[in-house]
């Protein structure tokens, strides 16, 4: 065994309203320079929906993630050799018009212009030429399934798991469905970024597992944005680095919350240390795809029992992450509670953030007669879902419903409970016969219900202390920096020639 | 005049690309980058920066081995049939990298909108040191026939030469106008190898083929990069 902490998250999507506050706190704090116009770290998508990068999902075309052959895991990208080979031409590329050609407007037009018949406006034009352009497309085109229903029925996943007739039927009017899927990187115990680089310019760090690109090694090769199945690599066309989310490092080491999750006006994001075995890296992630989410969270370790807290000092942890970890709503959602699956685990990366799959969308379902709650069956409303389990499954679970029914059970009987509790139009009676058949408890719900609805600013993020200071101190004499010029970058990040 | 471009301009050129490219390497790392441009236009790459890439290693390489071994290389171009099969080969791949070279440099006229954004002059300068060159390349090879085997006997001895401090430029200064504009402009190339983005050129990632697939580096421990997931 090999403890190793490492910094998780958890997105309660039933929470998110789509408001795209996060993504602006990112934008407006990292990637409003030349060259990142385009970058959204943290972007929000409509599911169903064909994402950002364009069907970036499909990796049929853009080969991000491993697969497994004869039990040995793979770079779906291709082996090394051919990654060398493609080396000046990156066929698995995504080009700026796949991701959309970033726009502002000539502002000046509204002051400047002329006296004329016609109100002036401020023409769209193209942050990277500077010309005049048509928009045509943008990050969050197909917003609330807004405009055209091709985006969302190309969803890969839809398509996987409806035949055309179905995906007619699914877009009639009144069955119309929606729910918003918020998408950071995902900071993977296995990161196929860091696999795909071919300089070895992409790392995660010990301590916390914050995946990074070294401004400084990158050579601009590209793997990356393609090895990477969530599209969370990007590539800044004026620098020739690759960039991608840092998870606000420098806010985390100064005990701060990232910018999307500090801003999210839902409430929607969890932040918290995790202990796992790092020796089962590799065998968690060559887990048939049914076996998955499992072998993910058994490697995920107990930091209650006393046997992995010696453990995890004796690797070098310190005393005061094994205690946050303790405290972590990660733990609580993903290990705990089961509730929190990871997106698209068949791709293998073993992602470390963690959705709480949407309820809303599944039960409210109108009949004829209105809303229907409580039948003979208390989740009779899941097998007649209006957004179908095996499309959550296609997402959060390599397509196993029965994980994902788990899930919503759960969320269903605290709901019970709760309005049993609160209106009372249930009897108490029938809400614990609901949470056994969840196999849930009483207080089980009750710390879901707490950490859902009411939890704080300080229980929605635990931040370890990441103990910089520490490690600073390790290699250098901290003074040598004072007055001096800090311990960032020597020199401006300017492009080569 | 001989002097200085036979002997002064290579040494200079040689001097620069070594010391200003360690420089750059050690106290500019950020600079270093292929600045791929491949994000913002991807069709017109295709057919410019394979051929290119590919035809210009090929030729590079076999003027390097030559002048490495030329003893060697003697004894392989001995043979009529060897001779007239290796020119050929040279001959098709220089026209392949001129045919990827001409695409780059359409790619990266001012008239194609987004690529010119990311273009910068030493760019342009490169591309049009590399026209000149592979076109003298070109024309050698057609009209200064066999340039294979008194490549051997001509420029071979110059390089080695220089080596040995030793400069002896007589077997290149007699040398027809051409062969000796290709010779010079070779060096200014190498002299602008640490001015431009050609430093991509020794950065070439063969330790991807060996390296451990999972890189962890740990501040703690005194920036140790361990690689204990060793996933080859």
């Amino acid at each position: 065994m090999n403890v190793r902490a490492q910094v998780s998250m958890v997105f309660h999507l039933d929470k998110c309203i789509g408001c795209h506050t996060c993504s602006l706190a990112c934008k407006n704090l990292w990637t409003d320079r030349p060259g990142t116009e385009y970058m959204w770290w943290n972007n929000v998508e409509t599911k169903p929906g064909t994402g950002y990068p364009t069907l970036y999902e499909d990796q049929e075309q853009y080969r991000g993630g491993w697969v497994l052959e004869d039990g040995k895991l793979r770079l779906k990208l291709g082996s090394r050799p051919t990654e060398l080979v493609n080396i000046s031409f990156n066929p698995r590329l995504p080009t700026l018009d796949d991701y959309y050609e970033p726009w502002t407007y000539r502002y000046k037009d509204l002051i400047e212009a002329g006296p004329g018949d016609d109100q002036p406006v401020a023409k769209p034009i193209s942050m990277i030429t500077g010309e005049d352009m048509e928009i045509e497309a943008g990050p969050n085109w197909d917003d609330d399934l807004s405009g055209s229903p091709i985006y969302a029925a190309n969803d890969p996943n839809l398509r996987k798991v409806m035949n055309d007739e179905e995906r007619r039927q699914f877009f009639e009017l009144q069955q119309l469905v929606y729910f918003y899927l918020p998408r950071i990187c995902n900071h993977c115990l296995n990161p196929s970024c860091v696999a795909a680089c071919p300089t070895g310019a992409i790392y995660k760090r010990g301590e916390d597992g914050i995946v990074l690109v070294s401004q400084e090694k990158c050579q601009g090769w590209r793997m990356c944005v393609s090895g990477c199945p969530y599209k969370k690599v990007y590539f800044n066309w004026n620098s020739g680095k690759a960039e991608k989310c840092i998870l606000c490092y420098p806010r985390l080491e100064t005990g701060q919350a990232p910018a999307c999750m500090h801003s999210c006006v839902g409430k929607i994001r969890y932040l918290g240390v995790l202990l796992y075995d790092a020796d089962r890296i590799e065998e968690t992630a060559s887990k048939p795809d049914q076996e998955l989410v499992e072998a993910q969270r058994d490697m995920i370790l107990d930091p209650f029992n006393p046997e992995i807290i010696h453990r995890a000092l004796a690797d070098g942890i310190d005393r005061k992450v094994v205690d946050a970890a303790q405290r972590s709503p990660v733990y609580k959602y993903v290990k705990a509670w089961h509730l929190a699956l990871p997106f698209h685990p068949e791709w293998r990366t073993l992602p470390m953030l963690f959705y709480v799959p949407p309820l809303l969308p599944v039960t409210t379902t109108l009949t004829a007669q209105g809303h229907h709650e409580l039948e003979s069956n208390f989740f009779s409303s899941l097998e007649s879902a209006r957004m179908p389990i095996r499309y959550m499954a296609s997402l959060f679970s390599a397509g196993d419903e029965d994980m994902v029914i788990a899930v919503y059970k759960k969320l269903l009987a605290g709901r019970i409970f709760k309005r049993a509790q609160t209106v009372g139009d249930v009897p108490m009676e029938r809400a614990v016969q609901a949470l056994e058949e969840a196999r849930s408890t009483e207080q089980e719900v009750e710390d879901i219900y707490r950490l859902t609805a009411l939890a704080s600013f300080e229980e929605m993020f635990v931040i370890p202390p990441m103990l910089r200071e520490v490690a600073i101190e390790m290699g250098v004499d901290p003074h040598e920096f004072q007055e001096e010029r800090g311990a960032g970058f020597v020199q401006l990040p300017a492009r080569g020639l | 005049m001989d002097g200085f471009l036979f002997i002064a301009f290579p040494y200079v050129a040689l001097i620069l690309a070594i010391g200003v490219g360690i420089y750059r390497r050690r106290r500019r790392p950020y600079t270093y980058s292929s600045l791929s441009s491949q994000l913002l236009e991807n069709r017109k790459l295709f057919w410019g920066s394979v051929p290119w890439h590919y035809g210009i290693t090929l030729i590079l390489l076999a003027h390097l081995l030559a002048a490495l071994f030329p003893g060697l290389a003697g004894r392989i171009l001995g043979g009529r049939i060897r001779l007239l099969v290796l020119e050929l080969t040279g001959i098709s791949l220089a026209f392949y990298a001129l045919f990827g070279l001409i695409v780059l440099i359409i790619r990266r006229l001012p008239t194609t909108s987004r690529v010119r954004h990311a273009t910068s002059y030493m760019d342009g300068i490169l591309l049009g040191f590399f026209l000149i060159q592979v076109a003298t390349g070109v024309s050698i090879a057609i009209f200064e026939r066999w340039g294979s085997l008194w490549y051997l006997r001509t420029a071979v001895p110059w390089f080695w030469s220089l080596v040995k401090l030793h400069p002896e430029t007589a077997t290149v200064t007699s040398l027809p106008g051409i062969v000796r504009v290709h010779f010079v402009l070779g060096f200014a190339i190498i002299l602008l190898f640490p001015f431009s983005r050609l430093v991509h050129l020794v950065m070439f990632p063969i330790k991807y083929l060996w390296r451990p697939y999972q890189v962890v580096i740990w501040n703690r421990r005194t920036r140790k990069v361990e690689s204990t997931e060793v996933m080859q």
